[in-house]
């Protein structure tokens, strides 16, 4: 098969993104960083433009079986797309800022381009690229601040640890070749035939700990909280985010394409992972006062519910880790956006004790965090119940009741400090460092949006499910 | 007329008239906060008038469900919007939109700060409440059933007393730790039976084994033995009600109190009928010692609101016991007693209010003599104590006759201790009676206190007419539910019925 035209069709999104990234690198190389509004803005417009264009490229596969595009891998590109298009929307607020470097918004572009190639991978090594893409796209955003003793800290870290990753990572993929003598995932799947050998096994703890590591299931989680709490708080959102989906979105893909016929195997890890994380991103949040590391255990926590999903390892799993997914990505944009309006005199402030009297100050904010807050704890009718009811039905239909109801009792520990965040904001008095500032039209525009997303997602959430479950169809 | 959707209707007007006070009020904070009041009672009223047409045009020989609707909405696991009344429901519907505008009007002057705020929490909850009792679909019922943890948390916590966000937590993580137990068997039944229509499940039959029921069950019970609640799960209640203002410990001990009972009657009872046959004297045991232990508790406290919290607890002992004495006689009765404490609970937090309003102290203590100074708020007080006793010509008594009769039916010995239950239920209210209204008119600031006020006097109208009424002519009520209490008991009328037969 040659690469004809074809091949660039399934790959639209991702053109669009890495060309219009070069010229809006070359823009700002010409401009400095003068147009960092506008280019902020276009960015966000062209990866609002690749959401929709996900959604409209051809379904099929291309470049030799490298590469495909499905109707999973439309699902998370549109998620992943409009992620990033509002994280980009988010960073207009550094505009007025002596931090703000054109540098950003671009390199958001060319890391969603990775994280999209990353869901779309046919092949190990597609696989590989595409982390490399938004792995090293990522650590130099996190670091971006670099006069910033935390933002360095934070790139530094990621960066080690992120590299520490990929060398498991690859470990495992090449033990993986070694014992099915192919990189293509149907390749694996016909080198597995039914049986896993010894060989096969390390191969596979060593890919998924790699993975792991990149949506941050605990135990592989140690980078998360001081990532989040050093880097931009855009970037901290884009990688809470956008991030989050495509190395889940992979995780995914991975297990149930070349290795959907040792599912046994590779069940208990992900239980295990699921239980882990559930856990400690529960009880480790409880005792946070920043908020952004409080909002990485809360990440952590996450992961874990939407593992139960692929534990599941059926198609309404899969379909319910979509959803879940979606409404986590709602609601951290809301929550980042929020925390990204907490200024009082101008200053920016990011710990859980800063939001006390914001419900006299700012109610509109106060009832937006409300509504992003009780979601992230499950709480129906919010977005954020549906995702957790549809992995653990799932779970329960796999015959795996308990690690539902574990699953349900540690959500409860979550509510904890998710609502202790609503009980600052609402029942705590102000102090004496004067009000909240009014917060910005694009951070508004943000956590408005995600709010009422949130609250009126009951409404819609058949036809979410229907699409997920459609997406999900693709591993049938 | 018949094909208006009715409980939709009901559901979303409350909805509207909050997002109406939360966008449109605009001034000064005192024309927002009056604004805020008079849309707020003046939605709930409508609601209530709504409700009334609703009971009106109730047919009352049908034992299934009426004013049915049902809407598409996760076609994956067959989950719908499905909404709809049988003769038990729309009496609950009935208390909750009439205890919302009480509410809201003992609210007119006690509260002061974030009016609008409160107005809008009020207005939400009401819709909550009516969705939990006319959802017919498991799905949408826990969405109700959880969501009211929302507003009610709120209440408790921002407009509560100095402990309020202890209890608040308090209240929120117990019940939804209850809840989530729920969840998890909702899950099971939607998946062994492929659908999530109640009106499916209710009528029993599930193919469900022994010990599958078994574990169902004490899910479900996990959710409304906290929500009851029963003892040992009840430590949540004193907190909150302690904390809660007075409307919302109205509306907590009205309203959502209830909805536990209600979850026995329609998830416990006809979906895993013989898991509750099987844990029926494990549940009667519990009720007993809730009635008498709770009693004994309420008679050593010092604070008003938390002597009626335990007294709470102690009468929704009457009410499990009563369901699940699992006979015609005490489930009706079950019934009867949820609304009459309905009535009841309310108007005696109401009380406590009238006089927390003036002195700002709930200690018993502090109290005394006030009935020189008070005469007509010693009159109405005394008639909800003798209700809350269970004084024959109140619908006190008929609630707790009833239950107790069915119990008796079950199990003499378990009707013999839960008897004993009505003797130190009158001894803690006649002590407090005593100690706040009689004695000796000492204290300078009872002296000068003032009796009722008419917008006070108007609040309690509507509960002494329903607490008279109810206990002097049952029949109205009692009717409306027998058709359907009859259906629900049709299973274990019929285990009765084998197991006399094959004891012949």
């Amino acid at each position: 098969m040659n690469s004809d035209f074809s091949d660039i069709a399934v790959i639209l999104p991702e053109l669009l993104l890495s060309v219009m990234g070069m010229v809006l690198l070359i823009w700002g190389a010409f401009r400095g960083n003068r147009d960092f509004h506008v280019i902020t803005l276009t960015a966000a417009a062209l990866m609002a433009a690749a959401a929709v264009l996900a959604i409209l490229t051809p379904t099929g596969g291309g470049f030799n079986n490298l590469f495909v595009n499905d109707a999973f891998a439309q699902f998370a590109k549109f998620v992943i797309f409009g992620a990033g298009s509002v994280c980009a929307l988010m960073a207009v607020t550094f505009s007025a800022d002596t931090f703000r470097r054109f540098e950003m918004p671009v390199l958001m572009m060319y890391a969603a381009t990775g994280l999209s190639i990353m869901v779309s991978s046919q092949d190990l090594m597609t696989v590989y690229l595409g982390i490399e893409l938004s792995s090293l796209s990522a650590y130099v955003l996190a670091a971006m601040r670099r006069d910033n003793l935390r933002a360095s800290e934070a790139g530094l870290k990621y960066f080690i640890l992120g590299a520490l990753s990929s060398v498991i990572l690859l470990y495992g993929m090449s033990m993986v070749y070694g014992y099915t003598g192919g990189t293509s995932f149907d390749a694996i799947a016909a080198g597995i035939g039914g049986d896993a050998s010894f060989g096969l096994i390390i191969g596979l703890v060593f890919l998924i700990a790699g993975l792991a590591f990149k949506i941050s299931a605990a135990p592989f989680h140690m980078w998360t909280p001081d990532v989040y709490q050093g880097a931009p708080t855009p970037i901290t959102a884009f990688l809470a985010t956008a991030s989050k989906m495509g190395a889940f979105a992979l995780v995914i893909r991975v297990m149930l394409e070349p290795f959907a016929d040792i599912t046994a195997e590779w069940r208990q890890i992900i239980i295990l992972l699921a239980i882990v994380s559930m856990i400690w991103g529960s009880l480790a949040a409880i005792w946070q006062t920043n908020i952004k590391r409080m909002m990485a255990y809360s990440s952590i926590g996450h992961m874990g519910f939407a593992l139960v999903g692929v534990a599941a390892g059926s198609e309404a799993g899969v379909a319910g880790c979509l959803v879940y997914l979606a409404t986590y990505v709602v609601m951290n944009l809301g929550a980042f956006a929020l925390i990204l309006s907490m200024k009082r005199g101008g200053q920016p402030v990011e710990t859980i004790a800063d939001l006390a009297g914001l419900s006299r100050d700012r109610l509109p904010m106060a009832l937006a965090l409300l509504v992003v807050f009780f979601s992230m704890a499950g709480i129906p009718p919010l977005a954020g119940f549906f995702g957790k009811f549809l992995v653990f039905t799932a779970a329960i239909e796999a015959g795996f009741w308990w690690l539902a109801v574990i699953g349900l009792v540690t959500s409860v520990l979550s509510a904890f400090y998710y609502i202790r965040v609503i009980k600052v904001a609402f029942f705590d008095e102000p102090g004496e460092d004067g009000g909240f500032d009014a917060s910005d039209i694009s951070l508004r525009t943000v956590y408005g949006a995600s709010a009422v997303f949130l609250l009126i997602f009951i409404a819609f959430v058949g036809y979410v499910i229907d699409w997920a479950g459609a997406s999900a169809g693709v591993f049938a | 007329m018949d094909n208006l959707p009715f409980l939709s209707i009901l559901i979303a007007l409350p909805l509207i008239g909050a997002l109406a006070i939360l966008v449109l009020a605009r001034g000064d904070e005192e024309t927002v906060a009056r604004n805020a009041k008079q849309v707020a009672l003046a939605n709930s009223t409508i609601v209530f008038v709504v409700s009334l047409l609703l009971w009106v045009g109730f047919d009352r020989a049908d034992p299934g469900f009426q004013y049915v609707e049902e809407y598409t909405w996760i076609s994956q696991y067959n989950i719908a919007y499905r909404v709809g009344v049988d003769g038990i429901s729309v009496l609950f519907v009935l208390l909750a939109t009439l205890l919302t505008p009480l509410c809201i009007l003992s609210a007119w002057d006690a509260v002061k700060n974030r009016v609008k705020e409160y107005m809008v929490a009020f207005l939400v909850l009401e819709a909550l409440m009516i969705g939990t009792f006319v959802a017919l679909d498991l799905v949408l019922f826990y969405v109700f059933f959880e969501a009211v943890l929302i507003p009610m948390f709120l209440i408790i916590g921002v407009w509560g007393g100095a402990r309020r966000v202890y209890s608040a937590f308090k209240f929120f993580l117990y019940t939804l730790l209850g809840s989530v137990l729920m969840l998890v068997a909702i899950m099971t039944l939607i998946f062994t039976q492929g659908t999530a229509d109640m009106i499916q499940l209710i009528k029993g039959d599930l193919g469900l084994a022994q010990n599958i029921q078994i574990w169902l069950w004490l899910a479900f019970f996990a959710s409304f033995a906290v929500k009851m609640p029963m003892w040992p799960v009840h430590t949540w209640l004193p907190d909150a009600h302690v904390e809660a203002p007075t409307a919302g410990s109205v509306i907590l001990a009205g309203v959502l109190l209830k909805m536990g009972g209600y979850g026995f009657l329609r998830f416990s009872l006809p979906m895993l009928p013989e898991a509750s046959e099987a844990m029926a004297l494990f549940v009667q045991i519990l009720s007993i010692i809730a009635i008498v232990y709770t009693s004994i508790v309420a008679l050593a406290q010092e604070d008003m609101k938390k002597l009626i919290a335990y007294s709470s607890v102690a009468h929704m002992g009457y009410v499990t016991l009563g369901i699940f004495s699992l006979n015609d006689m005490g489930v009706n009765g079950a019934i009867f007693q949820m609304l009459s404490h309905g009535v009841i609970s309310a108007a005696l937090f109401l009380i406590v209010g009238v006089v927390y309003d003036r002195l700002h102290t709930r200690m018993i203590s502090r109290y005394g003599g006030i009935v020189e100074t008070m005469p007509r708020y010693a009159i109405i007080f005394m008639l909800f104590m003798m209700a809350s006793v269970g004084l024959p010509g109140t619908a006190g008594f008929v609630g707790e006759f009833m239950t107790l009769f069915g119990a008796f039916q079950a199990n003499m010995w378990i009707g013999i201790l839960a008897a004993s239950g009505i003797v130190l239920g009158a001894t803690y209210m006649l002590l407090l009676y005593r100690r706040v209204v009689f004695g000796k008119l000492e204290k300078d600031d009872l002296k000068a206190m003032l009796d009722m006020t008419p917008r006070e006097i108007f609040i309690f109208a509507p509960l002494v007419i329903l607490v008279l009424w109810m206990g002097v002519w049952p029949m109205p009520f009692l009717d409306i539910m027998s058709a359907s209490v009859d259906a629900l008991l049709v299973p274990f009328v019929e285990a009765d019925a084998a197991g006399v037969a094959a004891s012949n």
